[in-house]
């Protein structure tokens, strides 16, 4: 049941792009597609389960001082591991998400819950913690990808839903900040309603 | 087990630790994934070329030309079957595109018409300049045939032929200009020495 809830907070409760705000800068930038979501969201996951787990590991052989770069130097290294791997087995994503992927390492998310729960609890409560708040991430990338999608280009995962150009403004990025601002007051009436 | 004390040696050790352990696995996946990735960058750009010049039966990608242009490079592709050449796949380059870069393949026949352009990268947004890839629009579909000496490679904002896309002139700019330089290239290649500058 603790666990559940530990890792059911990355949702809503603690979701990391609608209650946190962390890591909106990734949010807002490859959002234009719910599959370009998806692999960004996925892609932190990975990042954030991983440095999670390596960071509650040894978190007691790392002096305080320098934890932050060690922390970093982690962090960076399943960066450089997924972008790598992406590389070479799915150029197709690569090439969508290009830049933002060795932007994950600067992703406040990664690093904040390395800070303030990896270095603090037990290795699995960490990865517990570390898939729930990415998961979580993942479906508001998704869902705000969906979104720009379809009110954007009129199409969902690729598939054309209506012919012609749609709302083109969704696509480019004061539609990206447009489209958030509603999904959180989305979000805020949920969470109101389950507490 | 207690925390470590943050003393200098400890500090440094640690840290030594970490990034050497970051190093050897980093330079492991690279060793792992170097020849998928440059399988995948070479499948990729045969997979434009027989976009381009459809029907060869020989490997263009290994047989290469370069002509240094504009401050980068331009790569020429020789497509054959049999004896007979088929066309030349030239891989350009516009730095003019909305968001940087595009590379471009296209596609010339023996007369310098243009059989067919086929995006190799670009970073421009998403439902618009975006439609300058096939699958998206037909925008490429007005340069199949046309032999740019006929077919001013210029929008019609700037008196040319192409109809640009809407609301995306910036990236049809590009896009011409990208074309315009291959053609360029490949009558500058073409017409000078037949010895291959590999």
């Amino acid at each position: 049941m603790q666990q559940w809830k530990n890792f059911s907070k990355g949702f809503i409760k603690e979701n990391a792009v609608f209650t946190l705000f962390l890591g909106l800068c990734p949010t807002l930038g490859v959002t234009t597609s719910a599959i370009n979501g998806l692999g960004m969201g996925l892609a932190t996951t990975f990042v954030l389960v991983m440095s999670n787990l390596v960071v509650s590991i040894i978190k007691k052989l790392i002096p305080d001082k320098v934890r932050i770069p060690a922390f970093i130097v982690i962090i960076a290294t399943f960066v450089t591991v997924v972008e790598l791997v992406m590389k070479g087995y799915v150029p197709a994503l690569f090439d969508a998400l290009g830049l933002f992927i060795p932007l994950i390492v600067v992703n406040c998310l990664v690093l904040g819950r390395a800070e303030a729960f990896a270095s603090k609890n037990t290795i699995w409560t960490s990865v517990v913690d570390g898939t729930g708040m990415g998961l979580g991430f993942t479906m508001a990338l998704t869902v705000l990808g969906a979104v720009r999608e379809v009110l954007g280009s009129g199409a969902i995962f690729g598939l054309k839903m209506i012919g012609g150009d749609a709302l083109l403004l969704f696509i480019l990025p004061p539609g990206a900040f447009i489209a958030l601002g509603y999904l959180i007051v989305l979000a805020n009436m949920i969470k109101e309603k389950t507490t | 087990m207690a925390k470590k004390e943050s003393t200098f040696l400890n500090m440094v050790v640690t840290l030594v630790v970490v990034t050497l352990v970051s190093a050897g696995l980093l330079g492991s996946i690279f060793a792992l994934t170097k020849e998928p990735i440059r399988l995948a960058e070479l499948k990729k750009k045969n997979d434009a070329i027989q976009v381009v010049v459809p029907g060869f039966d020989n490997e263009p990608s290994e047989e290469v030309r370069k002509l240094f242009m504009d401050g980068d490079t331009l790569y020429f592709y020789t497509a054959r079957k049999g004896d007979q050449v088929l066309g030349t796949a030239v891989e350009t380059f516009t730095n003019l595109g909305f968001s940087g870069e595009i590379k471009l393949m296209v596609g010339f026949a023996q007369d310098g018409s243009i059989i067919d352009i086929a995006v190799v990268r670009h970073a421009d947004t998403p439902g618009l300049g975006d439609k300058m890839q096939k699958e998206k629009s037909d925008f490429s579909v007005q340069f199949m045939g046309k032999h740019p000496d006929q077919f001013k490679l210029a929008v019609k904002k700037d008196r040319g032929d192409v109809d640009a896309i809407t609301a995306s002139t910036i990236t049809s700019r590009a896009y011409c200009d990208a074309v315009q330089r291959a053609y360029d290239g490949y009558m500058q290649i073409s017409s000078s020495s037949l010895t291959p500058n590999l």
